[in-house]
Order: structure tokens, then C-alpha cells, then sequence
């Protein structure tokens, strides 16, 4: 066990989990509230825009959009983010996990919305704020205090859905060093064991806070 | 409300049957390897030319080595169970005696050897590179400055290069068929792991005549026959199977039929002398 911890830099690893993490969370954040925006518009169009796009990433296969990310749109199409083949990995993982879970922020704040009541929305437009200052002022601050818990789950699952892009970032993250690990010392449940701790260590006060958020920030009614 | 109860009841009767199963499969497994007559062998399930499953059918020169070795084990063709070994569950496969023997690119090395025994080598691979046909530009490992390589996640091929070129752009997959398929679109310059895998690739249907194999191997891979940690008796009998398949003319009709197609003539050292087994 500590011949594994001293030869192989599992802590490195983690961090770049870590990276991949804070990153998409901020990707998916930004560009979830876009979609969700898009969802609940009074525009039709930009609705089934928006339901379009969390109805094609949600239902797709995230192993499925990193390879195509590299083999399709990198490599066929020309889309590189970096010459450098795994910075270019790195990037597209990042984007990858971003679009894949903003899908997931988007319905977790559309949750949140349908918990302020229809009357709201109608009060806002009623005394004159357009649909852009009802949305700023009325809607998106208690809908996020609503969604506090589902988005808590989305960090969570995108925390560990980093370990997909092992299949295109290589040995620099910490599944891919897992496979490493395991093709040159073989199998080892302690070895399991300590990436599995290593995730939960990641996880878990993230659970905690949310539920503790969740409650503290919910809107009274 | 009843058609609830309706699938919970199909849900445990499933998990039962389940779990039968399971049971019967492990009764009749000790009583396989104990009586000697039937024997499961653990191969790769999607290496062309060393161990490929297609539909019901086997082919690969892994697997024409597991089947002479069975042979001179007394187990007839039939009673061979084929068991699919990636690369990461070998060691457990066997140690949890799910498998007899391990005959799937599997190198011999001291950390593997900590957990289970080898008989052999069999034949000696070694690392090379695989380039488009009409590329001259790649000659060996020192050529790869500026080169996009491709390898897979972790594998021992990828750690080695890395060692061996510690500038190199390289891209790594889950698999070799994703590299295979970005060297011949032309998207990466050279993919990177033992040469036997690399000419199986290169004589398959759709890439033949447009890949090559370079053919300066830069390190050396003894592959074995994993069995069971401490085995004397059965790795004795294996290595007398290898030597008579070398003297037969089997192993050159085996490394002809599965490698042969793409150019790829074995590297030096073989065919190789079985080491004593210990």
C-alpha cells in the first residue's frame, strides 16, 4: 500500500479530478441557467431550443460524446483547443462534462422554478417588470434557493463523471491512474479501496453542505 | 396495485434463477479443472490475430496456442471454455481459479509473477510502432519528435514511450480500435504497443495495405501462459506442449496464419526457449 502511495502520484491525480471538477461545475452552472432560461421563455422557439438541447445531451451516453469530442470533432472535423494532443484532451473533457451536465442544471432549476407559485410570475408582469426583470428579480433568486438540493446531486454526479474521461485524457486524472496502477501491479482491492476513499473524501462534504444549504435557503411559504 | 405485487414476484423469482445459475456453473467448473477432461481458458475477446471472438468462432494465434497446449493436456477442442481476460482481471481470473490457464498477450513480468506463475515464453513481442503505409517519415522511437502518437490509457506501451520520449504529444484511448481508426483517417502519425497487436490490426480487411508495421522494436515482451500461482506440475507440462508446438512446425504455421498477412516477420529471440518452470 505504501509502495503504491510513495511510486505513483495518486495525490496529482486528484487534483486534476479536482480541476476537471471545478471547471465543468462552472461550465455546466453558467451554461445550465442559459438553457433553463431558454426553457421557461415566453418565446416557443427558444423553448424547443432549449428542450432540444437537454433531450439530446441527456439522453446520450457521456463515454459516447468524450470519444466523439476527440475522434469526431478534434480529429475529423478539425476542432483543436490546444496543439498539444492532451492539453487538447483536457480542454474537450472540460467542455464535454460542461454541456453534458448543464442538461442536468437546467432541469434541476427548472424544479426550482415550478416552486414559486404561478401567481408570482403573474404579480411581477402584472405591475410592469418585463420578462427579463421578473426573471432577475422574482423567479431566478428563489428558484435557485430552490434547487439547492437537486444541484447539490448534479455536482455530486459530475464529481464522479469525471473518471469518463479517462477513456480520452489518459493517465493524468484519477481512473486513468487506476488503470495504471492495475496493468502494472495487478488488481488489489486496498488499491480500489483508496480511490474509492479518495471520491467519497470529495463527495461527501459536498452532501452535507447541500442538505444543510438546502434547508437554511429554502423559501419559507 | 397488483400488477406491483405481479412484478415483484417476477423480480425475486428472477433473482432465484439467477442465483441457480450461478451455483450450478461453479459446481460444475471444480469439477472441470479437478477431473482434467475440460478446461477454461482466459484469451482476449478483441485483439485481431492473436485473440478474436467472431460470432461463435475463435481465431488469433493466442488461441491456436491454448488449443495445442490443451490438446497435449488431453482436453479435446470442444471442451475448451473460452473465457474473455482484459488486460487489468488476468491476474484475478486466475488466482480466483475462474480460469485455468491465461493465454492473451501476457507478458512476464516480476510483478505479475508475485501473483501467478508463467510457463513459457511462447513468443517474444516486442514494442513497436504502427504507421500509414505511404509514411517514411517514422523510422523508430527517435523520429517521433513532432509526431502525434496514440497509445492506450495507462497501458504498459504508453508508460514506456513516455519514459523513452518524454516530449511526445501522445493521445490516449480506451482502446487500440479508436487509435487504429484516427492513424488511418490521418488525424494521429503513429500508434504505439507490442508489434504483434499492431501486424493483427494491420492485416485486418478494412486496413489492409494502408498501415504498416515499422519494425524496430525497442523493448522486449515474453509472452506466457499464466496458471496458478506455485503450479510445478501443470507449468511443466505446458512448457513440454510449447516446445513440441516449436519443433512441430505448429507455432510457424500459427504466427504465418494469423500474423503473416500484413509483412510482419517475428522479431529476433524467436521462437523462443521455454524457461524452467520453478
Amino acid at each position: 500500500m505504501g509502495d503504491i502511495l510513495s511510486k505513483y502520484d495518486i495525490f496529482g491525480a486528484f487534483w486534476v479530478t479536482i480541476q476537471l471538477s471545478v471547471l465543468s461545475a462552472i461550465g455546466a452552472l453558467v451554461l445550465g441557467t442559459i438553457v433553463a432560461i431558454l426553457r421557461v421563455s415566453p418565446v416557443r422557439i427558444l423553448r424547443l431550443l432549449g428542450t432540444s438541447y437537454v433531450n439530446v445531451f441527456r439522453n446520450t451516453p457521456l463515454t459516447l460524446l468524450m470519444v466523439f469530442s476527440i475522434l469526431g470533432l478534434s480529429f475529423i472535423l478539425g476542432i483543436n483547443l490546444s496543439q498539444d494532443l492532451s492539453r487538447n484532451a483536457y480542454l474537450w473533457a472540460v467542455v464535454v462534462l460542461s454541456v453534458y451536465h448543464a442538461a442536468f442544471v437546467c432541469e434541476a432549476l427548472r424544479s426550482g422554478v415550478n416552486t414559486v407559485p404561478a401567481g408570482q410570475a403573474e404579480a411581477a408582469r402584472a405591475i410592469g417588470l418585463t420578462f427579463g426583470q421578473s426573471l432577475r428579480e422574482v423567479l431566478l433568486p428563489q428558484a435557485f434557493r430552490g434547487a439547492v438540493a437537486p444541484l447539490g446531486s448534479v455536482l455530486i454526479a459530475l464529481i464522479k463523471n469525471t473518471t469518463v474521461a479517462a477513456v480520452i485524457l489518459g493517465t493524468s486524472e484519477a481512473a486513468g491512474l487506476l488503470a495504471k496502477i492495475t496493468e502494472n501491479e495487478g488488481a488489489s482491492l486496498p488499491t480500489f479501496f483508496l480511490f474509492a476513499l479518495g471520491f467519497v473524501i470529495l463527495t461527501l462534504p459536498f452532501g452535507i453542505l447541500f442538505t444543510h444549504l438546502s434547508q437554511r435557503l429554502a423559501v419559507k411559504r | 396495485m397488483k400488477a406491483r405485487r405481479l412484478g415483484a414476484v417476477a423480480a425475486a423469482a428472477t433473482l432465484a434463477l439467477t442465483l441457480a445459475a450461478c451455483g450450478s456453473s461453479d459446481s460444475g467448473g471444480n469439477a472441470g479443472s479437478s477431473g482434467g477432461k475440460g478446461l477454461k481458458i482466459g484469451i482476449k475477446f478483441d485483439q485481431p490475430g492473436l485473440g478474436l471472438k467472431k460470432g461463435t468462432e475463435f481465431t488469433g494465434m493466442d488461441v491456436d496456442v491454448a488449443k495445442y497446449v490443451a490438446k497435449s493436456l488431453g482436453t479435446a477442442e470442444g471442451d475448451i471454455t473460452w473465457v474473455q481476460a482484459p488486460s487489468a482481471q488476468r491476474e484475478t481470473l486466475i488466482s480466483t481459479g475462474q480460469v485455468d490457464m491465461v493465454v492473451a498477450t501476457y507478458s512476464i513480468t516480476d510483478a505479475r509473477k508475485e501473483k501467478v506463475s508463467f510457463a513459457g515464453p511462447y513468443f517474444i513481442a516486442g514494442q513497436d510502432l504502427l504507421v500509414r503505409a505511404d509514411d517514411s517519415s517514422i523510422t523508430g522511437p527517435d523520429t517521433l519528435k513532432g509526431k502525434k502518437l496514440c497509445s492506450v490509457t495507462g497501458s504498459t506501451s504508453a508508460q514506456k514511450v513516455k519514459e523513452k520520449v518524454p516530449d511526445v504529444n501522445l493521445q490516449e484511448f480506451g482502446t487500440y480500435s479508436e487509435c487504429v481508426a484516427a492513424l488511418a483517417s490521418g488525424a494521429i502519425d503513429a500508434l504505439t504497443t507490442d508489434d504483434t497487436i499492431l501486424a493483427g490490426y494491420a492485416a485486418q480487411d478494412q486496413y489492409k495495405g494502408k498501415l504498416k508495421v515499422v519494425g524496430q522494436p525497442f523493448s522486449t515482451e515474453n509472452y506466457g501462459i499464466g496458471i496458478k500461482k506455485g503450479d510445478t506440475a501443470m507449468c511443466q507440462k505446458i512448457t513440454d506442449a510449447i516446445k513440441t508446438m516449436i519443433s512441430d512446425g505448429s507455432w510457424q504455421k500459427a504466427v504465418d496464419a494469423n500474423l503473416g498477412p500484413a509483412g510482419y516477420k517475428p522479431g529476433a529471440g524467436n521462437p523462443p526457449t521455454p524457461a524452467s518452470c520453478s
